[in-house]
């Protein structure tokens, strides 16, 4: 309970927030509609008129849930419209995504901590190509991979996805692996312990903690890298496509679901990672904190 | 000198200078000393003297800059490579994700010892650290007393026949390193291994060895070398007789000595 109510007050004051912003962000369109038709609105009229608009500039939160609720719940999975189509659209350029981005940064990192050379030739590279504003190199993977014959859009968007989460990996594991203090390797060294066991033994096992803070960053920006590759005109599916067509053909109710599916996804994403942490936690005989 | 006169660590003239930011530190000045086998050899002095340096340097883990040194007759990387060492360090250094028993079973696991040994070993060797039981516990559920004879254990696992031991009852209460002491003692007449045991503790010192080496700081030089004159057979209570208080009072005298120079 103790942990419960600070969260339930800080989403209490969200929605307030929220409720007010709506209020006073469709109020326009409500006044204006009343001065054509040469009435002066009460309150009550504003209030009422700008809970349940067709394009408000900001709906309320209960407009969102239950637009949300239709388009992923009431609709059939097959609609165009279904929300849990082009979530599972967008899920799976993510999970390609984040296993490619996983994958590269483990071994970079890896090759990192034991090659000089690659910890002076790679590490400036990668810190550069997280410099280069993605929304810029976004559409040019996508033409280029289509001019070499890729079809559809899975292949560009795993590469994005991964080019955004790769980072985090790299940067967190090099920190991870490199974590065993002296006394330790110098244990192993008393050993005579070969450079693989040094790695399997201790590098690797002592850098888990930080593989798994990673892998919540690295799956939040899976996510946000699968969305930009549905930005750039011509996708037509996916949660991103959804958020640039509502905006594109003013629909907001569009955007605004669509917006808020990609959090959902995005929370339960980072929530499974963290059962998965847990897990691991407790096979390593750490209790979970 | 020692019980069967071979020698089994053989310094010379040992020198070693790190280069540091701030200029060179000589950690070790002309250190020469014999090691025989068998023997139980303390480290004492003040902090900064080089004991650890010492150690480390025996464990093929520093290069010297200058003398030579054997262990067994040959280069303490070939010794190494040999597998010679077993090195307990002031830190117990157990790795949290394994219990007890599986870090006691790492250094095998390196070794390439079957399976079927690797438990043998790891049973026999808690049984002797008075740990049975404590095999499927991790190293944050034990005491501090507990997991630094855990790591002990760690090291007595494989048959190193050199133990180098840097401070490790350094952060225990007095009346747990007694205990660990007298374990400590009866393991070394047991197993009849050679021990490198560093301690900043006069009495510690005396109680365990067959021979103590006072050292003294700027530069890490060997001041004096004590043959203990106390028989093998050593009850706690040895350390209120005359002979124990008398060698204890040389070692008291060697390291006022080598602060004397310091001032
Ligand atoms: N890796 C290193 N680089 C630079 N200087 C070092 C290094 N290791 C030790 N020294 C220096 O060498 C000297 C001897 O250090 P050493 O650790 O051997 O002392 P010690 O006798 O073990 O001291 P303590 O009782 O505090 O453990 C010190 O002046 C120390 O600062
Ligand atoms: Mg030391």
């Amino acid at each position: 309970m103790r942990r419960v109510l600070p969260v339930l007050v800080v989403t209490l004051a969200i929605v307030v927030i929220w409720y007010v912003a709506a209020v006073w962000l469709n109020s326009a369109w409500v006044i204006d509609q009343a001065a054509r038709a040469g009435r002066e609105p009460s309150f009550m009229d504003i209030l009422r008129g700008t809970m349940n608009q067709d394009r408000p500039l900001l709906p309320p939160p209960h407009q969102v849930l239950a637009e949300l609720w239709e388009l992923t719940v009431e609709k059939r999975i097959t609609s165009k419209r279904s929300l849990v189509y082009h979530g599972l659209v967008t899920l799976q350029a993510t999970m390609l995504g984040f296993v490619v981005g996983a994958i590269l940064g483990v071994a970079l990192a890896i090759g990192i901590v034991h090659s000089r050379t690659m910890d002076l030739s790679v590490m400036p590279w990668a810190i550069i190509s997280q410099t280069v504003p993605i929304v810029a190199i976004a559409p040019m993977i996508i033409v280029l991979s289509n001019a070499v014959g890729i079809e559809g859009r899975t292949v560009p968007k795993t590469i994005i996805s991964a080019y955004l989460s790769y980072f985090p990996v790299l940067v967190s594991m090099v920190k991870g692996l490199r974590s065993p203090e002296r006394e330790q390797l110098d244990l192993l060294k008393t050993y005579n312990a070969s450079r693989w066991q040094t790695f399997v033994k201790l590098r690797l096992p002592a850098s888990m903690p930080y593989f798994f803070a990673s892998m919540k960053v690295a799956v939040a920006a899976s996510l946000v890298g699968a969305i930009v590759g549905e930005l750039p005109t011509g996708a037509i599916e996916g949660l991103g496509a959804r958020m640039l067509i509502g905006s594109q053909f003013g629909e907001p109710m569009i955007m605004w679901t669509a917006l808020f599916a990609a959090a959902i996804l995005a929370a339960l994403l980072v929530v499974a990672v963290g059962i998965v942490q847990a897990l691991a936690a407790r096979a390593m005989g750490q209790v979970a904190r | 000198m020692d019980a069967d006169g071979a020698a089994v660590i053989e310094a010379r003239d040992l020198d070693l200078v790190f280069e540091t930011a701030d200029g060179p530190v000589q950690a070790l000045k002309g250190v020469s000393l014999s090691i025989g086998r068998g023997e139980f050899v303390s480290f004492i002095g003040p902090s900064g003297c080089g004991k650890t340096t010492f150690l480390r340097v025996i464990a093929a883990l520093e290069e010297p800059t200058g003398g030579t040194i054997t262990v067994n007759g040959v280069s303490p990387d070939e010794a190494r490579r040999a597998r010679a060492y077993g090195y307990v360090f002031q830190a117990a250094g157990l790795y949290p994700w394994r219990t007890i028993a599986g870090n006691v079973k790492l250094p095998l696991e390196i070794m390439g010892y079957p399976a079927a040994e690797r438990e043998e070993r790891v049973r026999k060797v808690l049984e002797l650290v008075e740990l049975s039981g404590f095999g499927n516990k991790y190293p944050w559920q034990l005491s501090g007393g507990m997991q630094q004879r855990a790591s002990i254990a760690r090291a007595l696992a494989f048959d190193a026949d050199i133990l180098l031991m840097d401070e490790p009852f350094g952060a225990l209460d007095e009346i747990v390193r007694d205990h660990l002491n007298e374990q400590l003692l009866s393991l070394w007449r047991r197993t009849g291994k050679t021990i490198g045991f560093v301690t900043h503790s006069i009495p510690e010192a005396v109680y365990l060895s067959t021979k103590i080496v006072v050292m003294s700081p700027r530069p890490g030089r060997i001041t004096d070398v004590i043959e203990s004159p106390l028989p093998a057979e050593r009850p706690l209570d040895i350390r209120d007789t005359p002979e124990f208080l008398e060698v204890a009072h040389r070692v008291r005298e060697g390291l006022r000595a080598g602060h004397a120079y310091d001032e």
